[in-house]
């Protein structure tokens, strides 16, 4: 799950990691209140709030250019966050579809402290899981502002990893080892050591996937602020954190999404038109794969799961139904142990009421496939049966082609 | 031979009296797998019986192993207690505890593969599909089956099979039975980011089983350990590999069903892995109906 970077700012903040003093607003009514809170001597960042990196290079399907603003005064402030809520941005990690803007975040921007050879005095942190070791990994760079992994990629040695033992936890040596490979001494060591202790805290405590910090900043007066925030939970752990739970931003999730996630499903929209149906995470990947190999598109990650009922096929079709560029589906069940016939009942019911009249292909193999089969013969609909996932793919390609 | 349990594996389930893991055993008991004793905490002194096969219930994974001589279990408790039965059988000095439960999380993970450093105990998933070695009888009837795979699509032979994905597993296997040929063990290693077997450490025992003669490695998106077993096969391998890469088609930072099918960087993508694999001399399958002909390319049975 991922949260807004206001409502990462506020988990810092009650870790005691300093951020820039911000205010978040949803509607246009707040801003002069909300700009009133804040300090705005050194001017104001205005920064659009969604789930999706890339803002400050974004551009509004209005034709505003930039989703993160510095503004010198309120009036512009005011004119820059205007231009940005309830607008659509689009950036590179959005797709062409962009998010639309629901919050705006101002904060007091900060005086950037500047390295002797000019540039803004900018770092890199993060703590994450390492899978090779199934420890968590705090990352630091002296690169910061920039692409983590165009760094990783041309100046390797600038970047500087540091395992956790989950036995013991963060060890004070670990958080000093950050702080000289980031080349601070005296003050700023000491603001260090305690920043990368607190964001582990915070790391572990809520079950974090994810903390980055990009960029860390020293401030002209001295002071190391997290300028950025990105965090992210595990999904699975959830559960004990009603207090991540309620950070939850539906507005940022897929409705197609969500309403799979209440029958159990999983479901990822893609931008083809042949949508697909099938049991288990790694046969639905590599049904997308096998629809692209013989020249199709897929629609659709879908996964009914292991125990698939005739409800849960139901909701499926309906869900691939209000996607408006399929053009045909392509059912693929490996029944093992639950019952084809099951399957193919579901199937034909769901079939019947979302009154489909476009071309479907199903294969079904396993358990009581011949009962299975059977059914749907015997429905009197238009439902081609494919025998490998070869021969469903390569119909179902050649039915949504021909149309 | 075959790898990590045979047909006379005695096999406790942890979570016998819930839903999914009452189903599960009942499936094993009717598979010919010795289902020797159930966990439940609270439950002990009670019996799981199937098809006249009793199945006596015990408190703790301690006691079961002492009384019965079961050595492996099989975990189906929900996920906020998963980690702690992973843990209660490393304690009893199981050879082997494997976790079907899928949304454990991480973090309960990585304190318990820490916890499991230097002890006898082996993980095999979570979020798998278990282990299954073939029996002999019909449709593989006698054989071990932990976990939750379809016992009847398997046949005892020599090919070694092992995957993330439970579904895609079947698939091999079962175009694998329909040409004629059989499967020492196939083993699903499990979808999360944290496991507790590695493609690689399985690969190395298919190496040394002397009834395994090819292996079929199946694989996704998402983390390197694909990479890390294809380079080693390359050195050490003496037997035959054909491999397949799920996921060719999924977006970039989204994670595909599986917790571990995510790419995060330029090595997780399936199209890296493709490219390794070929160049360590896997044969490639070019779509998942094509996994048991890749093999039999390089190897005629």
């Amino acid at each position: 799950m991922n949260i807004h970077e206001y409502q990462a700012k506020e988990l810092f903040e009650k870790y005691g990691v300093a951020t820039p003093k911000g205010v978040a607003v949803k509607a246009s009514a707040e801003y002069s209140t909300a700009l009133g809170q804040i300090n705005t001597a050194n001017g104001i960042m205005v920064k659009s709030q969604i789930h999706a990196g890339g803002r400050g290079k974004g551009t509004f399907t209005n034709g505003f250019k930039g989703g993160v603003k510095f503004s010198p005064n309120k009036e512009k402030a005011i004119e820059n966050a205007t231009a940005m809520l309830g607008n659509t941005l689009v950036t590179a990690q959005t797709g062409p579809e962009g998010r639309k803007v629901q919050t705006i975040y101002f904060t007091e921007a900060a005086n950037l402290g500047k390295r002797p050879d000019g540039r803004d005095d900018e770092y890199y942190l993060a703590i994450l899981l390492d899978r090779a070791t199934s420890r968590p990994v705090i990352v630091a760079s002296t690169e910061g502002g920039v692409e983590i992994e165009q760094v990783a990629h041309d100046t390797p040695e600038k970047i500087f990893k540091v395992q956790v033992d989950p036995a013991v936890g963060l060890q004070p040596f670990q958080a000093r080892q950050i702080a000289f490979a980031l080349g601070f001494s005296g003050e700023l060591f000491k603001q260090c050591v305690t920043l990368v202790t607190r964001l582990y805290q915070l790391y572990w405590d809520k079950d974090c996937a994810m903390v980055e910090v990009n960029p860390l900043l020293v401030t002209k007066e001295g002071q190391l602020l997290a300028l950025d925030a990105k965090v992210s939970f595990d999904d699975n752990a959830l559960f004990r954190h009603p207090d991540i739970v309620a950070l939850r931003d539906l507005n940022e999730e897929d409705a197609k999404e969500i309403e799979a996630s209440k029958y159990g499903l999983s479901y990822i929209a893609l931008d083809g038109n042949i949508a697909c149906l099938v049991n288990g995470a790694g046969l639905a990947m590599s049904t997308m794969d096998i629809i692209q190999h013989f020249g199709g598109s897929p629609a659709n990650f879908l996964d009914v799961g292991g125990g698939a009922t005739k409800d849960q096929v139901s909701a499926a079709f309906k869900i691939i139904l209000g996607d408006k560029n399929v053009k045909g589906i392509l059912v693929n069940i490996f029944g093992g142990i639950m019952d084809c016939n099951v399957i193919a009942t579901g199937i034909v019911e769901a079939v019947k009421e979302t009154g489909l009249k476009l071309p479907l292909v199903v294969r079904l193999e396993g358990n009581n496939v011949q009962a299975g089969k059977a059914t749907l013969a015997a429905s009197g609909l238009t439902i081609v049966s494919g025998d490998t996932m070869a021969d469903a793919a390569q119909k179902i390609v050649k039915l949504v082609n021909q149309k | 031979m075959s790898i990590l349990v045979q047909e006379n594996t005695r096999v406790l389930v942890q979570g016998i009296t819930g839903d999914f893991g009452a189903r599960h055993a009942r499936l094993s008991i009717e598979y010919g797998s010795q289902i020797v004793a159930g966990v439940t905490p609270g439950k002990g002194g009670q019996v799981f019986e199937h098809n006249g096969v009793k199945v006596p219930i015990f408190n703790t994974v301690a006691d079961a192993a002492k009384q019965t001589g079961a050595t492996v279990s099989a975990i189906f408790v929900p996920p906020p207690f998963a980690a702690d039965a992973i843990l209660e059988c490393v304690d009893a000095d199981l050879d082997l505890a494997i976790a079907i439960t899928e949304g454990i999380p991480v973090r309960d993970m990585v304190r318990a593969k820490r916890a499991m450093q230097g002890r006898r105990t082996r993980l095999i998933g979570p979020n798998c599909p278990g282990i299954v070695t073939p029996g002999r009888g019909e449709k593989s009837h006698g054989g071990c089956r932990i976990g939750i795979a379809p016992g009847y699509i398997h046949k005892r032979g020599k090919v070694g099979v092992v995957s993330r994905s439970g579904t895609l597993t079947y698939e091999a296997v079962w175009q694998l039975t329909c040409k004629g040929h059989g499967q020492s063990t196939c083993v699903g290693i499990g979808g999360d980011p944290v496991n507790g077997t590695s493609h690689l450490d399985v690969i190395k025992l298919f190496n040394e089983d002397p009834e395994t003669e090819a292996i079929i490695m199946i694989g996704e998106i998402g983390g390197n350990a694909e990479v890390e077993a294809a380079r080693w096969i390359k050195e050490h391998c003496k037997k035959p590999v054909a491999g397949f890469i799920a996921g060719a088609t999924a977006p970039a930072g989204r994670r595909m069903g599986h917790a571990g099918a995510v790419i995060g960087g330029a090595e997780d993508t399936a199209a890296a892995k493709i490219k390794i694999f070929k160049e360590c001399g896997i044969s490639v399958a070019a779509t998942p109906s094509d996994m048991a002909d890749a093999l039999l390319r390089i190897w005629k049975g």
